[in-house]
């Protein structure tokens, strides 16, 4: 079994805007254009020209539907990566000490050369969102692009994650939520930002900003409303002789 | 164990080298950075400085790698040994395959250059593949608009000088209400995905016209689930609210539209619905000062947009009223019309409301002083902050063309157009119809053409029909059957060919459009139209030449295959000739570069047209001497002069490379491009960054860097006249008269103010027995997105599914196990799987286009899920109408331009014995390219 460290001296992590992201998949294919050729070994695919291709990503984007008490059924893109958790069931859970948080800034790794892919770490992350890669046979999770936003060989402006480099709507954005300043911090205070399944007791890092309320009023609210306009001819008249 | 863990704060080299160049996975032309390792492309980001994606990339431009790196490409020219479609190939040398070509080429220049049909698809290099067409003398030349969205396009030309996406964009630093309709994911998308990002982030409000919930309207704040094909009706009720409420901009109608414009109201003359002219031909307005006609473009003259006048016994009224008295009747009150729309008359009169509103209690102003094209002077800019956008979804339909006019005019009746907060062009746009070229057909034995194959006609004299009535073309555009296809009809040349009708042709050549499956309407039957031999066994359509740089379903068809390279590996030019890359506040152009050497025996397809424009002895493409005039098309770019000074490339012009815009051809322009990051900017001065039609600041900017020679105002058009023109016509005036059969077509559908009418499809079959709507579109993740079959983005999306709406899956008993269906068009019929969706229209199915492969194709395994599970709706859509018994079969496209009406299908649905394969299930054909690697770890080397 691994421990946590008591606490990090930063938390970075991602807050990711419900509101915005249209479902483009664009940090799904950046992120793994990025880690399939820097940290760790590949993101392989297996069959990738076959029947039923399926390989390894750290970030996946789930499109589902929300039926609200009344009005019109909503569509919900929901991106999913690791939330980096406080109390991170998957780092205790590892056997070989592979998986670990930074106590610097709260990251969650796995190392791989101690990483035996035993898969108890996936099994017991409740969001899924640790993949084994099965050519490699080793743990893979998003490493908040570990090697990016401390790498001095890109333009500082380029330090953070590709997901975040690349999302087209500016729906994710990155900063350290251990200070109550910073961007993502002032966001999920503007916004009710919320934790994903909080009962679950992993306090993750990553927030979601929540969608802001929609087809308000609803048809029913309409219902009945007068918006009847009047006056077209008066008014014509009156408004040439006002230009 | 510590000592294996990531150090600190790792900082590893990222690559070797960074190469910027322009992305060619969709047709959005972002600026990307292609870093490589070992000579390997590595990495893929967005240019940060790019003004197109301004760093970000979408899904697509993050898979380039696979695209790139694709089992599929094709890797020598090919010349088919076995029947067409079976994929049986001979590898050939390029010498080979120019022998081929020009085998057929030369003796049909030499005798009809019509006999050659050459359609070049996505193609983002038209003013050159144009400029080799009309040098090679054949009328029939276009891209793939016509069946895309050139309803929006001419539309828009028509109406204001340009539409939505490469002619222009909303403000989105300003705009406050962001609208929305149809399928729009299409084109400008990472644009409008950083546009919507910014107004979400300012508390702008965006709102969804579209029966399906999906993308952007996902996170619309108000969506608007419509009928489809009833968006034109929609637009004209809130047109109907906002004339009778008063909520239209006066002042901006009566300085900056034809509003003023007199129109002959008299229906029993012989120029009713024309404008009174004086004998200049200059438009005529009642000038408020007055009370009598006067030039409408006279200095301090202020057009009464009410009234009437009488002259010579005839009655003329102000377009504007013309205009308010149409659609203010009842026919189009909200009350009326709701049902058909599927939508509540408060919700359309609400919707219209908040149109007024932000447009006129929430206006902006900026103080920029300008001058306009009277020689006024400003103080300060006027902005309406609302926008719209809108794309293939109210284009492809029959009544296309009028539902985007109709969108165009509330834009215009709003005041939004081209000022701060509302819609704004990008040069080379603003440019009227009449800036355009006349569509040409005339052709000789061995002459190039008399002119540009496509334009805007601006009445009857323009179309390209002969004596007897038949089409000059081989794709019917510019005829009775649809007069202003300014885009063309690629989508109707196999079956025209096929046919015969209006002519035979020799030699089909076609470029990056996949017309043997996903691309064309009526897949299976065009694929027996390729297949068909003529009673001596040769086939119909004589020789199919075509030009792909993967192994598409297209492909197999060919009887020659000329290999086209990656994105990666060629020369481009996104030029300001064609469809540039610019912004609202500047004109930009960009170039592609070989950022790697191709490993294949594969030429861009450009630089292929060189080398056999040469070889036919082309004007334009051999010097004096009768050698080769352009190396390869790079070499195009840069020498290439179109007018004196104006070239493909309005970049670092001149011998030093300082000048913009118009300067001599620069041998080190490319070199120029390639450092300063792939493209060339020029901004818009402050005070020429709106009202650009009418802004002398802006006409002289535009002179100035060559989009145009001399100054050209205009005004936008409310009452279009060219339609006016048309119906006339039909109505027995002049003598160019359309075919009996089609007058009352004309008449019903060619009107000068926009009209909504039921589209064909649905007018024609039984609404009982096909009661459903059937949609597609691609995912974001692949639109435009041709080839491959990348293996990163077939996870995401690798087979596709029939959403219905849950009254549907009740009715018919669907379950997650049990949900194979018949889909049945009054055409054909296919088999698939289908899913519950409830954020949709309760009368539309839909589905994701494209993903449906066939096997064979692709470098994919016989059994890849997109051969098995995959489908496409194409088979049940016809590009003919079912028989109307009065023996002619009518295209399946809009009257006005010839766009394909994709979204007029109706379907119903019953439920199919589970289990696949879907269906038609058509038979494998030998891959040219061999199968793809089982498994890949890509980056392992790095």
């Amino acid at each position: 079994m691994t421990t946590l460290p008591a606490s990090t001296e930063k938390k970075l992590g991602l807050a990711i805007d419900l509101d915005t992201c249209v479902g483009c998949h664009a940090c799904v294919v950046n992120c793994k254009e990025w880690n399939t050729s820097n940290y760790g070994v590949p993101l392989s695919d297996e069959d990738a020209y076959g029947a039923e291709p399926h390989g390894s990503f750290l970030n996946r984007v789930h499109t589902f539907e929300a039926q609200p008490a009344s009005g019109c059924s909503q569509t919900i893109h929901f991106p999913k990566s690791c939330l980096h958790c406080e109390d991170a069931p998957c780092v205790t859970v590892c056997p070989t000490g592979a998986s670990y948080k930074r106590s610097e800034d709260g990251i969650v790794l796995v190392n791989e050369n101690d990483c035996m892919g035993c898969g108890l770490c996936a099994w017991a992350c409740p969001y899924g969102a640790r993949e084994l890669d099965a050519l490699a046979g080793v743990m893979k999770k998003c490493t908040l692009c570990v090697d990016r936003i401390y790498n001095e060989n890109i333009p500082e402006e380029d330090r953070v994650p590709a997901c975040v480099r690349t999302c087209p709507a500016g729906a994710r954005h990155f900063g350290d939520f251990s200070d109550p300043n910073s961007n993502v911090s002032k966001l999920v205070a503007e916004r009710g930002g919320i934790d994903l399944m909080p009962e679950m007791g992993t306090k993750p890092v990553n927030k979601y900003l929540p969608p802001r309320p929609k087809d308000v009023p609803s048809d029913e609210q309409l219902n009945g409303q007068n918006t009847e306009p009047k006056g077209f001819l008066a008014w014509l008249d009156k408004a040439l002789e006002a230009i | 164990m510590t000592d294996t863990k990531v150090a600190a704060r790792p900082s590893p080299k990222v690559s070797d080298e960074v190469r910027k160049t322009t992305c060619y996975m969709c047709a959005c032309r972002c600026g990307i950075n292609v870093h490589l390792e070992n000579g390997k492309v590595k990495y893929i980001e967005g240019n940060r400085d790019h003004p197109v994606n301004q760093g970000v990339l979408c899904a697509k431009g993050s898979a380039g790698i696979m695209q790139h790196y694709a089992p599929s490409r094709l890797r020598t020219p090919l010349k088919r040994v076995g029947p067409r479609g079976s994929g049986e190939f001979e590898e050939i040398s390029w010498d080979e395959a120019y022998e081929i070509a020009a085998s057929w080429l030369k003796p049909i220049r030499d005798t009809d250059p019509s006999k050659l049909a050459f359609f070049t698809g996505r193609d983002q290099s038209q003013s050159f593949t144009s400029f080799w067409a009309q040098a090679f003398g054949t009328p029939n030349y276009a891209a793939h608009g016509g069946f895309c969205s050139v309803n929006m396009a001419a539309a828009g030309i028509y109406t204001m000088g340009g539409a939505f996406w490469e002619f222009g964009q909303p403000d989105w630093d300003r705009t406050k209400l962001f609208m929305i309709f149809g399928v729009a994911e299409d084109h400008d998308s990472n644009p409008i995905k950083i546009g919507l990002g910014k107004l979400k982030s300012r508390g702008g409000k965006v709102i969804g016209v579209n029966p399906i919930r999906s993308g952007y309207n996902a996170v619309a704040d108000d969506w608007i689930g419509i009928t489809p094909g009833t968006d034109g009706l929609f637009i004209l009720s809130m047109i109907h609210e906002l004339l009778k409420a008063g909520k239209v901009d006066l002042n901006y109608l009566s300085r900056y539209t034809n509003a003023g414009f007199l129109v002959d109201a008299n229906e029993d003359s012989a120029e009713y619905g024309l404008f009174l002219r004086d004998k200049d031909g200059t438009p005529q307005v009642i000038d408020r000062a007055t009370g009598k006609p006067a030039k409408y473009d006279a200095k301090g003259v202020k057009p009464d947009l009410a009234g009437h006048i009488r002259k010579g016994g005839i009655t003329y009224k102000p377009a504007f009223q013309l205009l308010a008295e149409k659609y203010l009747d009842a026919q189009y009150a909200p009350e009326t019309i709701a049902a058909q729309c599927g939508l509540t008359p408060e919700k359309i009169k609400a919707t219209a409301a908040e149109l007024a509103r932000v447009a006129f209690d929430e206006e902006i102003t900026l103080d920029v002083e300008w001058t306009d094209w009277k020689g006024e002077k400003h103080k300060t800019m006027t902005g309406r902050p609302v926008s719209f956008h809108a794309m293939r979804g109210i284009s492809a339909h029959s009544n296309g063309f009028q539902t985007c006019r109709a969108l165009h005019i509330l834009q215009i009746l709003l005041g939004s157009v081209e000022v701060p907060g509302g819609f704004r062009f990008k040069p080379p746009y603003p440019k009227p119809p009449e800036a355009h070229p006349k569509p040409h057909a005339g052709f000789a034995a061995g002459k190039p053409l008399d002119g540009p194959h496509l334009g805007y006609p601006m009445g009857p004299e323009h179309l390209l029909i002969n004596e007897d009535g038949s089409a000059k073309r081989i794709d019917k555009a510019f005829t009775w059957e649809n007069p202003y296809s300014a885009h063309g009809l690629m989508h109707m040349v196999i079956s025209n060919a096929h046919a015969g009708d209006p002519y035979k042709i020799d030699t089909l050549f076609m470029y990056m459009a996949n017309m043997a499956w996903n691309s064309t309407m009526n897949t299976t039957e065009v694929i027996k139209m390729l297949t068909d031999t003529d009673e001596n066994g040769d086939y119909v359509i004589p020789h199919f030449i075509y030009s792909d740089a993967y192994s598409s379903e297209t492909v197999a068809f060919a009887d020659l295959v000329l290999p086209d390279t990656t994105y990666l590996e060629r020369h481009d030019c996104i030029s300001l000739l064609d469809r540039p890359i610019c912004e609202a506040e500047a004109a930009a152009d960009s170039i592609r570069w070989p950022v790697v050497e191709p490993d294949r025996d594969v030429k861009g397809f450009q630089s292929a047209l060189c080398d056999l424009g040469a070889k036919l002895g082309l004007p334009g493409f051999v010097n004096d001497d009768g050698s080769q005039k352009y190396a390869d098309y790079a070499d195009y770019i840069v020498s290439h002069e179109r007018r004196p000074g104006v070239g493909p490339l309005a970049g670092f012009r001149g011998p030093d490379g300082d000048k913009n815009g118009r300067g001599e051809p620069n041998p080190n322009q490319l070199e120029k491009y390639i450092e300063n990051g792939g493209f060339w900017i020029n901004h818009i001065p402050e005070n020429a960054q709106f009202y650009k039609p009418w802004n002398q600041h802006y006409q002289d900017w535009a002179v100035e860097i060559g989009l145009f020679d001399a100054a050209a105002p205009y005004v936008f058009n409310l009452w279009l006249e060219p339609m006016r023109k048309l119906q006339r016509a039909a109505e027995g005036h002049g003598d160019i008269q359309p075919p009996d059969h089609l007058r009352d077509r004309v008449k019903a559908t060619m009107t000068p103010l926009p009209e909504w009418y039921e589209p064909f499809e649905e007018a024609q079959v039984d609404k009982d027995e096909y009661p459903i709507h059937a949609l597609t579109q691609r995912p974001m993740h692949m639109y435009h997105s041709w080839g491959s079959q990348n293996a990163w983005l077939r996870q995401i999306t690798g087979v596709n599914k029939l959403y219905i709406p849950g009254k549907i899956w009740d009715e018919k008993g669907f379950s997650e196990d049990d949900n194979w269906a018949y889909v049945t068009s009054t055409h054909g019929k296919i088999k698939c799987q289908v899913a519950r969706m409830d954020a949709l229209n309760e009368n539309t199915v839909w589905t994701w286009n494209a993903i449906g492969k066939k096997r064979g194709a692709w470098a994919l395994s016989e059994d890849a899920q997109e051969a098995t599970k995959g489908f496409l709706l194409n088979h049940l859509i016809n590009e003919l109408l079912p028989p109307k018994g009065d023996g002619r079969r009518w295209a399946n496209s809009d009257p006005v331009t010839g766009q394909a009406a994709w979204f007029d299908l109706r379907v119903k649905i019953e439920k199919a014995p589970p289990n696949g394969p879907s269906e038609p299930a058509h038979p494998a054909h030998k891959s040219p390219v061999g199968q793809g690697p089982k498994d890949i770890a890509y980056g392992e080397e790095f």
